[in-house]
């Protein structure tokens, strides 16, 4: 148990501790080596890398360097990804075999290893990750601490303004006002079709009730997509504090993270957390010293794509088929065990704590008329640069395929892209200016609750 | 009450597994999937006991399981080979591995060499699509994959059992 007097204690002196990550300047002789414990680097054995740095480091006696697993990169065609901090040094690529290396070189000499750089898609190689096309034309909002902070420990995030949304809401706001700030900030759900979320939060607030319920639509039925398993592997206490200021606002009192059993890393990290949370009294009675009680628990997906439509995915949490019920009534009046639930994206849940802190005027500044903040799309298929991107809304997709993803490998014309899976639609060439956001791309015939981009040339 | 099953390691496992939940009828999917993963596949005592346990009938129970594509009845392989159809492996040509594998082994999806050695999966995507296209054996990640690479891998297996 931590009292609130700790936690923010924590968050001072972690802050400092870990200013090197974000502070490319930082006047320290510490190094941090950052390695993507993501699906993708993960498949390709990073696991490995961090324990060989780690036995490394160990035997050669070597100080104030620290090995540290994050979440995803967004880069994942170039994985596994080693990144140098604070001097951002971007080293694609990396084998177990290639550690040692690293060490002596860059770490013991304060030299760059050279042949681990990458090719940026001009041809030019680069040596920090900010100077890559990629990141250039993204914002990061819902992924702003993956690949930065260490997913399986909650005094990193704490560092990073972690739980200090859900205290200024605890003590500063009422629910009403929370309804209003996430109501006026534009967000509207990355799940489905785009409910504006806060107007979700309304309805299931006023919805009669003893109980009820906030719920995590964790299932990611698009096949090709890997956002949401990515801000689960890379940072999962966002989506708590996220759904602990939800049931603040709704009055709920328990929640229900619906995640696909075939995601045993997203799994795992999300059930740490939890834990994590329970032990520092973040989750639980009394909250902060607060009336506020929350409690939260992990249900399993069990492979049925129909899970992620939102009243089979209720079914399957009370243990049955996950066959969908008729609507109306919607979940946010006759939900869980009939009781008002409500339920929201992964990602919908991600950008809240940011909404909290820097206010809907700052959130709605960013993106087109209609569709405010950013969005995460997996980017995949014929296209260099495979991997995770978070744009602003309104951005191109010819931004996102050709200036971000690098265009088609080996030159080939762009014909289509694909996007989403059995709700989405194909993107053929002459649309490659569309702005994205949900009206235009309900127009050209997809939508963004499926978020994937496949590239075909 | 003991299990009539006449297995009593097995039933032991099953009981460690059960004392983790309550009796509420919700963590049904929850036991499944911790029996499936302990087992392979779901074996009919293990129905029995569960049924008891959370006073479902037997008759839901095998619509649960037969509703989710993740709960088998039949064991799986000791190495059970996915090949991910997700889209992104799918456009790199993910048919053809699985093609391959089904040729290599002479099994169709779900089903099991006779040796018990092997069994073949479809899955949807696992999220490692940044390597497409994917299969795993036993949850291991074999990304970019090939027929060529399918071949050395499921040989090499092959070797391992003798
Ligand atoms: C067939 C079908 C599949 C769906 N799959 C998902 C999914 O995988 N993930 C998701 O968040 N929403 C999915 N949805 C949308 C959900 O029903 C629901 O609208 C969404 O979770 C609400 O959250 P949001 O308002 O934050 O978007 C699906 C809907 C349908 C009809
Ligand atoms: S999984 Fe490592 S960069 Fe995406
Ligand atoms: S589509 Fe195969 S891993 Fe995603």
């Amino acid at each position: 148990m931590k009292t609130l007097e700790e936690i923010r204690k924590i968050r001072e002196e972690k802050r400092k501790e870990l200013d090197l990550r974000v502070n490319l300047k930082a006047n320290t002789r510490e190094k941090h080596i950052l390695v993507c414990h993501g699906t993708g680097c993960t498949s390709s054995k990073s696991p490995k890398i961090i324990e060989k740095f780690r036995k490394i480091i160990e035997e050669k006696n070597i100080q104030n360097v620290r090995v540290v697993q994050t979440g995803c990169f967004g880069l994942c065609a170039k994985g596994p990804i080693v990144i140098i901090r604070p001097e951002d040094t971007f080293y694609a690529m990396v084998k177990p075999e290639d550690c040692e290396e690293i060490i002596n070189t860059h770490i013991l000499e304060g030299k760059i290893v050279e042949r681990l750089l990458c090719k940026d898609i001009d041809n030019s190689v680069v040596q920090r990750l900010d100077e890559l096309n990629f990141y250039k034309k993204q914002k990061r909002i819902a992924l702003k601490n993956c690949g930065i902070i260490d997913p399986e420990n909650i005094d990193e995030y704490i560092a990073f303004d972690g739980y200090k949304a859900l205290e200024k809401v605890l003590f500063e706001m009422t629910p009403d006002e929370v309804i209003n700030e996430v109501t006026e900030s534009g967000l509207r759900g990355r799940g489905g079709a785009g409910f504006p979320t806060g107007k979700k939060w309304y309805f299931t607030k006023i919805a009669e009730g003893d109980q009820k319920y906030v719920v995590c639509n964790a299932d990611e039925g698009d096949p090709g997509a890997f956002m949401d398993r990515s801000i689960l592997e890379g940072d999962p206490h966002c989506v708590i504090e996220a759904m602990m200021i939800a049931g603040y606002s709704i009055g709920a009192n328990k929640g229900y993270i619906y995640v696909r059993a075939e995601y045993p890393i997203a799994v795992h990290r999300f059930q740490t957390a939890i834990n994590q949370a329970k032990e520092y009294g973040i989750l639980g009675k009394k909250i902060f010293g607060t009336d506020f009680d929350f409690d939260l628990e992990v249900r399993l997906g069990a492979g049925a794509f129909v899970c992620g439509e939102e009243t089979a995915l209720l079914e399957s949490i009370e243990g049955r088929s996950g066959r969908p019920r008729i609507k109306p009534p919607f979940p946010a009046n006759v939900g869980l065990w009939g009781k008002p639930t409500l339920i929201n994206n992964v990602e919908t849940y991600a950008n809240i704590t940011k909404i909290i802190l820097n206010g809907a005027k700052w959130y709605s500044s960013i993106g087109t008329e209609k569709s405010k903040g950013t969005k995460v799309f997996a980017l995949g298929g014929n296209v260099v640069n495979v991997g995770l991107v978070e744009v602003p809304m309104g951005t191109t997709l010819r931004e996102i395929v050709f200036d971000i993803g690098g265009g088609i490998p080996d030159g080939h014309e762009f014909k289509a892209a694909q996007t989403g899976g059995p709700s989405g639609g194909c993107i053929p060439a002459e649309h490659l200016d569309t702005p994205i956001d949900y009206e235009s791309l309900a127009q050209i015939g997809s939508m963004m609750g499926s978020r994937w981009i496949n590239c075909n040339g | 009450m003991a299990c009539k099953c006449g297995d009593n390691g097995k039933s032991k496992e099953l009981k460690e597994i059960l004392t983790k939940y309550t009796n509420d009828k919700s963590n049904l999917i929850q036991i499944l999937n911790e029996v499936q993963e302990k087992y392979g596949y779901i074996p009919e005592f293990a129905q029995k006991e569960i049924s008891e346990y959370l006073n479902i009938p037997m008759a839901e129970i095998y619509g649960v399981i037969t509703f989710y594509a993740r709960f088998t009845l039949k064991p799986k392989g000791k190495y059970n080979v996915a090949v991910c159809l997700g889209t992104a492996c799918f456009v790199k040509g993910s048919e053809k591995i699985l093609e391959r594998l089904k040729q290599k082994l002479g099994i169709d999806v779900g089903e099991t060499t006779s040796d018990g050695k092997f069994s073949i999966e479809a899955t949807r995507c696992i999220g490692a699509c940044g390597l497409a296209p994917v299969f795993t054996v036993n949850g291991e990640v074999y990304g970019k994959a090939t027929p060529e690479l399918l071949d050395k891998v499921i040989d090499e297996y092959m070797k391992k059992e003798d």
